[in-house]
């Protein structure tokens, strides 16, 4: 399984491929379940990029969680989270993230 | 300090305008991000994984008060509170919107502060010896120099794609404070017989995967002749450097595969030609920059050894910060000051705005207006009369800055690692937070004594692990985060690189490692003035080795 994601280009926040646009949360991202459908997500990434909405995209890999999408690696877990060190900054500060957590 | 001369100005001011215009451009998508990436770069802004990161230039790791005071409202402003302090001396804010970088960079250019090469294949900031101008021990200033290095390798056309980054430390004493050994160029500002200044060179220093201690290929370079070697050095590296490889593009690998010997020889050559040219120095803009650093007229306030003798007597903490934090001025009325930015579980190098405009407040009133930023992630007041070194404790204390652990195992040097880098392969500033609350007693820190700890979180090592006594390298293995140990590291003249003791641990494992690594150092050490890395080139490793891993081996 797999989400889209990149950060926005006007303020750099991680955001992910939700429902035809793009979110601040990894929670209700649209996932890709088979190689067709990681392919379709890839090319919505890069006219995103070309139309200069978002840069650094990438697809990466998520489990779902109580119904909701995570990442697997702790890189996409931070990055969907906020600093560990930090849990008052991030979208893990946000109580709509609280709720994803 | 160094003010802004005309020149100064239009320059960073044209370079603010430029910046501005290509951003708005960014924004409304008329350059691409590929197009784009060079130019931000240029401007000290990286993408990292939360956010845009903005490195702002603290040249030689020089501030004057109004320049912090406008770090700490850029913090509040457009950041979050709160800015981290590297081991290039400079500081870098993790949440800055693109489109608010203008706006950040006119602020900083408001103070004379910029961002200009602190990222891309260029000369970075100079750094230079954080006790500099102030300690007892110094030579010379190191600083005009560092402005001289400043000024010819700003925007230097020839020198602005190189193979890859390059950087410099100037120190002007015996005692290395600015690890010039690990550095692309290290220059040790010292006297000939004659009295005269100049430099001993030191060439192909660095860090990261391909860890080099520097080689000394000049002892003595006349200071007129700055500029002329330097340009030699980089120009043969600029020739000869890779550009097929990046992991083989810093000039220590040119230096290493190419011989001591045969680099020598190029760089003289070059140098021949370059002598005698518009670059030797004149005595005169020497001079003209030196009379920038001029230090501050220290009056005599010799009430200062009775003050401190009663502070001390009514206050242990104080009397152990003094000890701790306080070091040797070159007039006996004053003393240099570290204000420690690795309070007990804290992140290592982070203060927050207001912190930022106290410590701003404190020097202005107690310290002639001067900071420093240290490599290793510290603030410093270089010049405190000792009469009024308890009202700075004092002042420290009522705003958390006031650990006394200078120089000891939780003063550890952490870069920010995976909880902000996207270059990270681990976290780095937890396992600082962990050992710094298992080490919490002071008492306990201070029996152990001198303890250099360094953390990177992945293999580019901002971290400094390398040359940390104790240096912990974060790397990921099987989807989990692993942190091997090098012992035996130092940043100083005696530099060496740190050698890998065995496994790595588990983010549960290290701290536990640290603690009995300290335990079997303090078993061996001949006595108390025997320091951790002193006892460690005397023993070897095979104590360690057998303290941390002989369960294993019994047990196999």
């Amino acid at each position: 399984m797999k989400v889209l994601t990149a950060n926005r280009l006007s303020d750099g926040i991680a955001v992910w491929y939700a429902d035809g646009g793009w979110a601040e949360t990894v929670g209700h991202a649209d996932i890709a379940h088979d190689k067709a459908a990681e392919d379709r997500l890839e090319a919505i990434g890069a006219a995103a990029a070309a139309n200069n909405e978002v840069l650094d995209v990438n697809v990466i890999d998520v489990t779902i969680v109580d119904g909701l999408v995570e990442p697997v690696r702790l890189r996409e877990k931070i990055r969907a989270a906020g600093p560990t060190i930090h849990p008052d900054l991030g979208k893990q500060a946000s109580p709509q993230a609280q709720r994803a957590a | 300090m160094y003010r802004y001369d005309e020149f100064d100005h239009d320059f960073v001011q044209a370079r603010v305008a430029e910046f501005s215009d290509q951003v708005k451009r960014r924004l409304a998508g008329e350059i691409t991000e590929d197009q784009f990436r060079p130019l931000r770069l240029m401007n000290g802004v990286y993408l990292q994984l939360h956010a845009y990161m903005l490195r702002i230039a603290v040249p030689y790791g020089t501030l004057n008060s109004r320049q912090l005071r406008m770090l700490g409202q850029i913090a509040r402003k457009y950041d979050k509170g709160y800015g981290h302090f590297t081991t290039r001396q400079n500081l870098q804010f993790h949440w800055p919107a693109l489109a608010d970088v203008p706006a950040i960079l006119a602020d900083l250019a408001s103070v004379e502060m910029h961002c200009i090469q602190t990222s891309g294949n260029c000369i970075r900031n100079v750094t230079a010896d954080h006790f500099a101008g102030a300690a007892a021990d110094e030579v010379a200033d190191p600083r005009p120099y560092a402005e001289i290095l400043r000024q010819w390798s700003s925007v230097h056309p020839e020198f602005s794609y190189l193979p890859r980054k390059f950087k410099i430390a100037v120190t002007g004493a015996e005692r290395d404070r600015a690890a010039i050994q690990a550095h692309d160029i290290g220059l040790h500002l010292k006297k000939n017989a004659a009295g005269q200044l100049g430099f001993a060179v030191y060439v192909g220093g660095g860090l990261g995967r391909t860890p080099m201690v520097a080689k000394k290929i000049r002892d003595f370079l006349p200071e007129a002749d700055l500029l002329s070697y330097c340009t030699a050095i980089l120009r043969v590296y600029n020739l000869y450097g890779r550009r097929d490889n990046k992991y083989k593009a810093r000039i220590k690998i040119l230096v290493h595969e190419t011989g001591v010997e045969e680099i020598v020889r190029q760089i003289e050559a070059e140098w021949q030609q370059l002598k005698d040219t518009e670059l030797k120095l004149p005595e005169a803009d020497i001079q003209a920059i030196n009379a920038y650093f001029a230090p501050p007229a220290l009056s005599a306030r010799p009430e200062g050894d009775a003050l401190v003798k009663q502070a001390r007597l009514d206050s242990k903490s104080f009397s152990e910060w003094l000890e701790q934090n306080v070091v040797t001025h070159r007039h006996p009325d004053y003393a240099a000051v570290t204000i420690s930015l690795k309070g007990i579980g804290e992140v290592p190098g982070d203060v927050t705005d207001s912190q930022m405009e106290a410590v701003a407040d404190i020097a202005e009133k107690y310290a002639f207006d001067e900071l420093r930023v240290s490599h290793e992630q510290n603030l410093i007041l270089p010049h405190v009369a000792r009469a009024d070194l308890k009202a700075v404790y004092d002042a420290l204390v009522e705003i958390g800055l006031a650990t006394a652990n200078s120089n000891l195992i939780s003063d550890i040097i952490s870069c920010p690692g995976l909880d902000y880098c996207s270059l990270a392969t681990a976290r780095s500033i937890p396992v600082a937070q962990e050992i710094s609350r298992r080490f919490a007693s002071l008492e306990r820190q201070r029996e152990i004594g001198e303890l250099k700890l360094k953390i990177s979180g992945c293999i580019n090592a901002c971290g400094h692990h390398h040359v940390g006594h104790i240096g912990i390298l974060g790397v990921e293995k099987k989807g989990s985060e692993l942190y091997q140990v090098t012992l035996g590291g130092s940043a100083d003249e005696n530099t060496s690189v740190g050698e890998i003791i065995g496994r790595g641990f588990s983010s549960e494992e290290i701290t536990d490692a640290i603690e009995q690594i300290v335990h079997t150092y303090l078993g061996l050490r001949l006595s108390p003035d025997e320091r951790f890395i002193d006892a460690y080139r005397r023993v070897g490793p095979a104590p360690f080795k057998e303290a941390l891993y002989a369960g294993e081996t019994k047990a196999a």
